[in-house]
């Protein structure tokens, strides 16, 4: 187990590394980044000035190198565009996109859990080919769509909800609903069929056989093992949405990492660019690790083998 | 997969054997044929776009700009979904953007579906190091945020239709090495891909003629799901203003062109919107009803 | 009165070749303190037939029967609730698969204590008392340091006697084991079953043991049905169905065990040709004729129902002579 988790742990910071090289050398490589700074009227006495001013002249592996020990102190450099602290920009952006990932997981796992479990139970009924219609609909669903569809019905038409912004608690809920709906079709499908497979087992009949009531066997001895890789998939699909935020973001103006990233990448300002597409990252691989945490714990034949 | 004898043609059916009981099994899937027949007659539209007589869709008229659907008591059948700021009609520029969706998802598809079958064959065929380096290489890839990655590439790249495709094939790889992987694992082991490699077939061949044929289904599911995923990304990315640049008529840059008149005309985002919704649902019917009348029959 | 009176059970499956007879009207009872050995073979309708006791039947099939009946409450009749009061507490069962059979999630401690806790009112210490002495009782050493153990952590023979353990919680008056030695080892089939046997003489229950393996029918069981394409061909005493097998069947099944000393080597062992009918075709007559040497013109036509002894009897016309032979 220990050697396992000490694998486990040296291929994430591995990961970690090949992406931060990834992203550094794509946005480096892919043009004049100080003319982009300059701008285009800029003379070339500016351009060379601002090159040696970012120690854009230096080497490339040398630049790296430097930015990478600054990453490792939380240093991710400075922003072309607003001249301050790239760390700064992201401890700013960086809550809005948690709250509104967390918000959203949780309304998704609140919605397709329940169902999944339901339809499993009801196999055939009514309710489970609502819900599998559901998930092949809800999948069809462009995100920023579904999002200025929600803005139209809900803030212009019934004027409940505010169309934009992130100040206040309602400023959250269309968001995490667009957001939230991209995640309920795979974790309804996974608890339904996970459902499916532990209610057709041995040991559930088992529970029948010791005559425990229903509600004892569905949600003791079915769900505890029909979630264990529910648990891992949605901390992955926590990731999926960190990163599927810039979309939602910049349908909602909030004031968050992604539609920071979505600016940047409009002004070319690389170092906010390259130091989010490593945070999601660093944020992904350590939520994967924490799936394999959560198995471990919720499955003992792994825990203790 | 275990349970296969050692010789192909004394456990599988003749081809044709194979493509009729295909048939009637796709026939009796409500999924798959619904699927085929929305995807057909969107597929013929976007196809003979040139030949139905329809507007230009790139010809403005700026006397004639935000014209409402039919089904508005304004519309008129001049033009009828409307047209947008520009004066452009909208029912054109739909057919025609349903063109570069279906060429984007295609070609993307092709693309990724080469990388990550390749990936994944050469992983469980060879197993091992190469496995543990592919395995790697997945994980990775899976690491980086793929609208964010795919965003920033076609900013570099600029916003062409064939950098969008380009860009979007070399991110969408990782679920065909995934399946291509196990599929081939399990294919590897089976009994007649030992025998061609005792008898000394080529490795080439062997991965041509025993492997490829034997997890095609399984891949084309994943063709099918990834099509629809680029489909939509690719709308995500036009609507962010990173994808395809205008005039090209992509549903996505229509929704971003038509989002600041939506308050007072929400049909130029409902039209494009309702349109992807249907092709991306029509493929992902398709993709579904495939896996069932692919998958081997289940006892009882 | 008989712990257990069942009258003409029968239990259909839809599949989609067509309704499956799987059992087509089984009728028997059983005492308090006795043991019934059901003997057949493969998809003979044994197992199904005590799935059917407990009403732990798959959910398509459908169970009927003319009576069910188990010590005096009608089964056929009772509600969810009441069947689940009497599961686990007055009849429980043990099944083929100790591997499967145990929740790999929680604590073979929490799976049997949870058994009396739910049946009867004690505290957590004394049901956890109970399962030390049950596990011990079924040849488990430290039973009390297995109780915090995980299923996957034990042997199956050891999950077998986990297994027992967890049907004798509540003191039973009716054990069904099905199969219950079938996926273990030679070697520890014979521990089990004495473990069983053992237990249901000290505890004084009756037991429906479902088996293949005539030789375990032999050692354990007072009265023995045989079981046929969904019905009961013979019943009776073992010692008399041993001795005088009155249905071709019994006696085909017979021929087919080895016994050392009186099988030389080299001998052929008995072996009924033919194959089982198909159950889903509505059965006329004897479903063993087409396979059987003695059949006639009449097998056709009737089930035939007679009595050997008062305490024997035989679905066969054979035994008409037999009996006015005797």
């Amino acid at each position: 187990m220990l050697a396992f988790g000490i694998r486990r742990l040296t291929i994430s910071l591995c990961v970690a590394l090949t992406v931060s090289i990834v992203a550094f050398f794509l946005l480096h490589m892919s043009g004049d980044i100080a003319q982009a700074i300059a701008g285009t009227d800029a003379t070339p006495e500016q351009v060379s000035q601002i090159r040696v001013q970012f120690g854009l002249d230096r080497p490339l592996v040398e630049q790296y190198l430097n930015w990478a020990w600054g990453v490792l102190r939380f240093d991710f450099g400075t922003s072309f565009y607003f001249r301050d602290q790239v760390t700064t920009l992201i401890a700013q952006r960086l809550p809005v996109t948690l709250a509104l990932g967390g918000i959203s997981l949780l309304l998704a796992l609140i919605i397709s859990v329940p169902l999944g479990v339901l339809a499993a139970v009801k196999q055939g009924g009514w309710i489970d080919r609502a819900a599998l219609m559901f998930c092949v609909l809800g999948q069809a669903l462009p995100t920023f769509w579904l999002g200025l569809s929600l803005i139209i019905v809900f803030s212009v038409t019934l004027r409940w909800l505010p169309v934009s912004g992130s100040g206040t608690w309602a400023h959250f809920v269309l968001p995490s609903v667009a957001l939230g709906w991209y995640a309920i079709p795979a974790v309804m499908r996974l608890t339904r069929n996970g459902m499916l497979d532990v209610l057709a087992s041995d040991y559930i009949r088992t529970a029948r056989a010791k005559g425990l009531r229903m509600p004892t066997v569905l949600f003791k001895h079915a769900l505890r093992n029909a979630m264990i890789p529910v648990v891992a998939l949605a901390a992955v699909q926590f990731g999926f949405m960190l990163g599927g935020s810039i979309v939602v973001e910049a349908v909602f103006s909030m004031e968050g990492l992604g539609q920071l990233a979505w600016q940047s990448i409009a002004r070319q300002d690389f170092p906010v660019v390259q130091a989010i597409v490593l945070v999601l990252a660093v944020l992904y691989i350590g939520l994967t690790l924490l799936a394999d945490i959560l198995n471990a714990i919720l499955d003992p034949r792994i825990r203790i083998a | 997969m275990t349970a296969q004898s050692p010789s192909m043609q004394a456990v599988l059916p003749s081809r044709r054997a194979r493509f009729d009981k295909f048939r009637r099994r796709a026939a009796t899937n409500p999924s798959f044929m619904a699927g085929l027949v929305v995807l057909v007659v969107i597929a013929g539209l976007a196809l003979m776009a040139p030949l139905l007589g329809l507007h230009d869709p790139y010809a403005q008229d700026l006397s004639r700009r935000l014209i409402p659907p039919i089904w508005h008591a304004k519309g008129t059948w001049e033009h009828v979904l409307g047209t947008d700021k520009l004066g452009r009609d909208y029912l054109s520029r739909l057919i025609w953007g349903g063109r570069i969706s279906l060429l984007l998802g295609i070609s993307t598809v092709i693309i990724s579906g080469v990388i990550g079958t390749g990936l994944g064959v050469a992983a469980g065929f060879f197993g091992g190091r190469v496995d543990a380096v592919v395995s790697y290489v997945v994980t990775t890839r899976l690491a980086l945020p793929v609208v964010l990655v795919a965003l920033a590439g076609a900013a570099l790249v600029g916003g062409s239709l064939s950098m969008v495709i380009l860009v979007l094939g070399l991110l969408l790889w990782d679920r065909f090495a995934v399946v291509a992987r196990t599929a081939t694992m399990q294919v590897a082991r089976a009994d007649y891909v030992a025998a061609a490699q005792a008898i000394g077939c080529s490795t080439s061949r062997i991965v041509f003629s025993e492997i490829l044929p034997n997890i095609l289904n399984p891949l084309i599911v994943v063709a099918t799901l990834e099509m629809a995923h680029a489909i939509l990304l690719e709308a995500a990315l036009s609507f962010l203003g990173l994808g395809v640049q205008p005039p090209l008529p992509s549903w996505g840059l229509m929704i971003s062109e038509g989002k600041q008149y939506m308050f007072f005309s929400p049909w130029v985002i409902t039209v494009p919107g309702v349109a992807l919704v249907i092709l991306v649902l029509a493929i992902n019917l398709l993709g579904d009803g495939l896996r069932d009348v692919t998958a081997p029959e289940r006892r009882n | 009165m008989a712990l257990l009176e069942i009258q003409n059970l029968t239990i259909d499956i839809p599949t989609s070749g067509g309704l499956l007879h799987a059992v087509r009207g089984v009728s028997l009872s059983l005492e308090r303190g006795k043991t019934l050995a059901i003997v057949g073979e493969s998809g003979s309708g044994k197992s199904l037939s005590s799935l059917a006791l407990m009403d732990l039947l798959p959910r398509r099939a459908v169970r009927r029967a003319d009576a069910l009946r188990f010590n005096g409450v009608d089964l056929m009749c009772a509600t969810e609730r009441q069947k689940q009061d009497l599961r686990g507490n007055r009849m429980a069962m043990i099944f083929q698969e100790p591997m499967t059979s145990l929740n790999p999630a929680f604590t073979i401690g929490d799976q049997l204590c949870e058994v009396l806790l739910r049946h009867r009112k004690v505290s957590r210490t004394e049901a956890r008392d109970r399962a030390v002495m049950l596990l011990e009782k079924a040849g488990i050493t430290s039973a009390g340091t297995r109780l915090g153990q995980y299923p996957h952590q034990l042997s199956g023979g050891l999950r077998q006697r986990v297994m027992i353990s967890m049907a004798l919680m509540c003191e039973p008056d009716l054990i069904i084991a099905d199969e219950p030695t079938t996926a273990l080892d030679v070697t520890i089939q014979a521990q089990i079953l004495r473990v069983l046997r053992d237990l249901q003489s000290e505890f004084g229950m009756a037991m429906i043991l479902i088996t293949h393996d005539l030789g375990v029918v032999a050692r354990i069981a007072d009265d023995v049905g045989v079981m046929y394409a969904g019905r009961l061909v013979e019943t009776g005493p073992a010692a008399k169905v041993f001795t005088t097998p009155g249905h071709p069947y019994t006696r085909g099944l017979m021929d087919c065990i080895p016994t050392p000393g009186r099988t030389k080597p080299g001998e052929r062992l008995g072996a009924i040709p033919g194959q089982v009918p198909n159950l889903v075709e509505e059965l006329r007559g004897c479903a063993f004729r087409e396979r059987c040497g003695q059949s006639r013109s009449a097998c056709g036509e009737s089930f035939p129902d007679l009595w050997l002894a008062d305490d024997h009897r035989v679905a066969c016309l054979s035994g008409q002579s037999a009996e006015n032979a005797a």
